[in-house]
């Protein structure tokens, strides 16, 4: 079956038109003044994985909307009683919800509930693979800041690898031609990681990565996943942390974003993260109008 | 199966295809009491009860799959071994070797006994492959003497590897002694925990984690480098999937050690880069690989150093296969299909001679695990008989499979070569009568 209208599984197979939709869509949407597009509607937020900002965005977003919104964690549900992806999936549709929004720690999980259930399926981020919200967001604030995205130059720095919103904030600037660099360790930012699309380059220095840049996207590094890796933290604290310093090799009006939560003091210091360069607060500010956006276009409100 | 004829059957008029034999050429072929009695040029034999008109038709040695996962005991949900060898049966295979990996494991004679009893229902004859270590568990070694008595043809972990250095050396050296091949799934486990697909672009994009090459190649360069210092061992390498497995079976076979391997008919057919997003039909261990590993599996059939084809017919019901890629089971089925893609990826695309492609399903699996009186059409052979037609075009349906399950990628697919009967001991088992 094919996933339903409005469903959002993920940025590759979006086209640009559509992105630049939805952002303009996202541009006219303000929790503060609600718009009943949604009213009546059942939104249910089907969360396996823990999360703040995008839980919470897109409920307020849903809300801002006149949506119901049900929240359903893997814990105290169902699906800790062994309820299979696609029986919890049946159970929402027959309960009546209107639009799934899911996070889901397997890559894929959103896109086989969308194959089985003729409701519209909303990506939140699935394992490592995409966070469609995530790089819409981003898009918004790199708009919002920039004129447009030609002649752009981004810099994506830490663990790609285990990045969903790199994986999607690759897709979606590709598409309208911006320079994409990725710059880490190597077990953090493999080689592979240029075939994902057009346009990017993999660098291990973050001089070069920072060169000419207009938007420097910061990653979180988990500590975790630096175990057994040939790099240990103050290695990469001393190649890659975004420091003021460091900032200073990039375009003087570039802007620091990071999808949160951030870690001071290791991939980037404080004065960075408070500092008049950063949007890591616009970002999660810009999460709800953008995901009032995808909640109306999958209700087919957005015109 | 003791199927065991007082009548005779005649197969007239056909091309026999029997490498074991050197033979390519218009013959008939008498069964007679369960055995070969007779093959001699077009109208030579007389008399015969039952004819069978092979005007057309390829007649080869019976079919043997050297790795074959039935599920009895314990997985009858799955498959059973009266449906998995109904299954082969239509897929022209007279012989199966089946996987100890079931529920229990395959780790003692009365086991074996088990799945060879009549009223198992087989179709087609079994020829069970026991667990190497007690419970599969990588650790004390099973009693290989006593499994090979009750009936194994060869002893193997299937599912797992045999990690260890030591316990692979002394299954090997054990092994030996009694002239029994030692079967090895290889992987290193160490290296590919929570990984569902081969290493490489298309994982990256759908971010799976995934299984380096290195992780197959490092235990078959470590298990051949065993096979080449242990006197008489005999290593059969299961579903080689790379390149670099294939340089280790390679120098195995030139040092002129007992190093034998199989590779399956997904392995020649399809790369990483075919699986659509997410579908897990197209999930197996050892993954679907690169294209320059294609390559080199193709360049190994055509010059020998693969010597069987293998299915890893692996069926799943259907809830272990419709869930997240990640949580998916490995495996998919593959008995019916497994002529077809040889005949259409390496007769028809790549001109492989029909007589190679014949020794890769009989003489060659004979070879591999001693199947006396298999894999070839030999006067006094066993009455085991392929029959196809090698340029029939028809179009695989899973729904239609005898298979109990259905968890195959190549639903939809047009294939040439088609299986026309398949005769065991004498007698047809398929079409059914």
């Amino acid at each position: 079956m094919q996933p339903a209208r409005g469903s959002l599984l993920g940025i590759e197979h979006l086209d640009a038109s559509e992105v630049l939709k939805i952002l303009k869509f996202a541009r006219r949407m303000n929790p503060d003044k609600p718009r009943p597009l949604l009213k009546g509607k059942r939104v249910v937020l089907l969360f396996y994985e823990p999360s703040t900002r995008t839980r919470s965005s897109f409920e307020i977003a849903a809300k801002a909307m006149g949506a119901h919104t049900v929240l359903i964690q893997s814990s105290g549900s169902s699906i800790e009683k062994g309820e299979s992806l696609l029986d919890t999936g049946y159970t929402l549709r027959a309960v009546g919800a209107d639009i799934i929004v899911i996070r889901h720690p397997n890559a894929g999980a959103p896109f086989v509930m969308a194959q089985h259930i003729d409701i519209p399926v909303i990506n939140a981020g699935d394992g490592l693979h995409e966070h469609p919200s995530q790089a819409l967001l981003d898009a918004y604030t790199i708009l919002r800041n920039k004129k447009s995205f030609k002649g752009l130059q981004v810099a994506i720095i830490g663990d790609i690898f285990h990045s969903r919103v790199a994986r999607s904030a690759c897709h979606l600037l590709s598409k309208f031609g911006v320079k994409i660099i990725l710059c880490g360790p190597e077990e953090l930012v493999p080689e592979i990681a240029a075939t994902l699309t057009n346009g990017i380059r993999v660098t291990r220095n973050i001089e070069e990565a920072l060169r000419g840049t207009d938007v420097i996207m910061l990653l979180r590094v988990q500590k975790e996943r630096l175990a057994g890796l040939r790099i240990d933290l103050p290695e990469y604290v001393a190649r890659y942390q975004m420091s003021s310093a460091r900032l200073k090799m990039a375009k003087k009006d570039a802007i620091v974003m990071h999808p949160g939560p951030i870690i001071r003091g290791l991939e980037l210091t404080s004065d960075i993260a408070d500092g008049a360069q950063s949007r890591i607060l616009a970002e999660v500010h810009n999460g709800v109008p953008t995901r009032m956006a995808i909640l109306a276009r999958a209700a087919g409100k957005m015109k | 199966m003791s199927a065991r004829n007082t009548t005779s059957l005649l197969i007239k008029g056909g091309r026999v295809i029997d490498p074991a034999s050197r033979i390519d050429a218009a013959m008939d072929v008498l069964l007679k009491d369960g055995r070969v009695a007779e093959i001699a040029p077009p109208g030579k034999i007389k008399s015969a009860s039952d004819k069978f008109d092979a005007r057309h038709l390829v007649v080869a040695p019976g079919f043997i799959d050297l790795h074959v996962h039935l599920r009895e005991p314990g997985q009858g949900y799955k498959e059973t071994i009266a449906t998995g060898t109904t299954a082969a049966a239509a897929g022209g295979f007279t012989s199966v070797c089946t996987m100890p990996n079931t529920a229990p494991i395959v780790d003692s004679p009365e086991w074996v006994d088990w799945q060879l009893r009549p009223e198992r229902g087989a179709q087609a004859n079994i020829f069970p492959i026991a667990a190497a270590t007690v419970g599969s568990r990588g650790s004390a070694l099973t009693d290989f003497r006593a499994l090979q008595r009750s009936g194994a043809v060869a002893v193997t972990d299937d599912g797992k590897p045999i990690l260890e250095d030591d316990i692979m050396r002394e299954a090997l050296t054990r092994a030996a002694e009694i002239n029994l091949p030692v079967v090895q799934h290889a992987e290193d486990t160490r290296m590919t925990e929570n990984c569902s697909m081969h290493a490489g672009a298309k994982s990256f994009r759908l971010g799976l984690r995934a299984m380096t090459a290195a992780a197959e190649a490092s235990i078959v360069e470590r298990d051949v480098e065993l096979a080449m210092q242990i006197v008489n061992a005999r290593l059969h390498v299961a579903h080689l999937s790379t390149a670099d497995a294939l340089k280790a079976v390679r120098r195995g076979k030139r040092a002129k050690s007992r190093v034998t391997c199989e590779v399956t008919p997904h392995h020649f057919s399809l790369t990483d880069s075919d699986i659509p997003d997410y579908d897990s039909n197209y999930k197996m261990n050892p993954p679907l690989r690169s294209t320059a590993d294609l390559e080199a599996i193709l360049v190994a059939l055509a010059d020998g150093t693969v010597d069987a084809i293998a299915t890893d017919h692996a069926p799943h019901a259907l809830h272990e296969k419709q869930v997240e890629f990640e949580r998916a089971n490995f495996g998919i089925t593959g008995l019916e299909t497994a002529l077809a893609l040889a005949i259409t990826r390496l007769h028809s695309e790549k001109r492989f001679p029909l007589a190679r492609i014949v020794e890769l399903f009989t003489a060659g699996p004979a070879r591999c695990f001693d199947l006396r009186g298999r894999g070839s059409l030999q006067r006094g052979s066993f009455a085991d008989v392929t029959i196809f037609d090698p340029k029939k075009r028809w179009t695989f349906e899973a729904s239609k499979s005898l298979s109990k399950s259905k968890n195959t990628p190549f639903d939809g697919w047009r294939l040439t070569g088609k299986i026309v009967a398949t005769i065991v001991g004498g007698k047809i088992v398929f079409p059914s009568q």
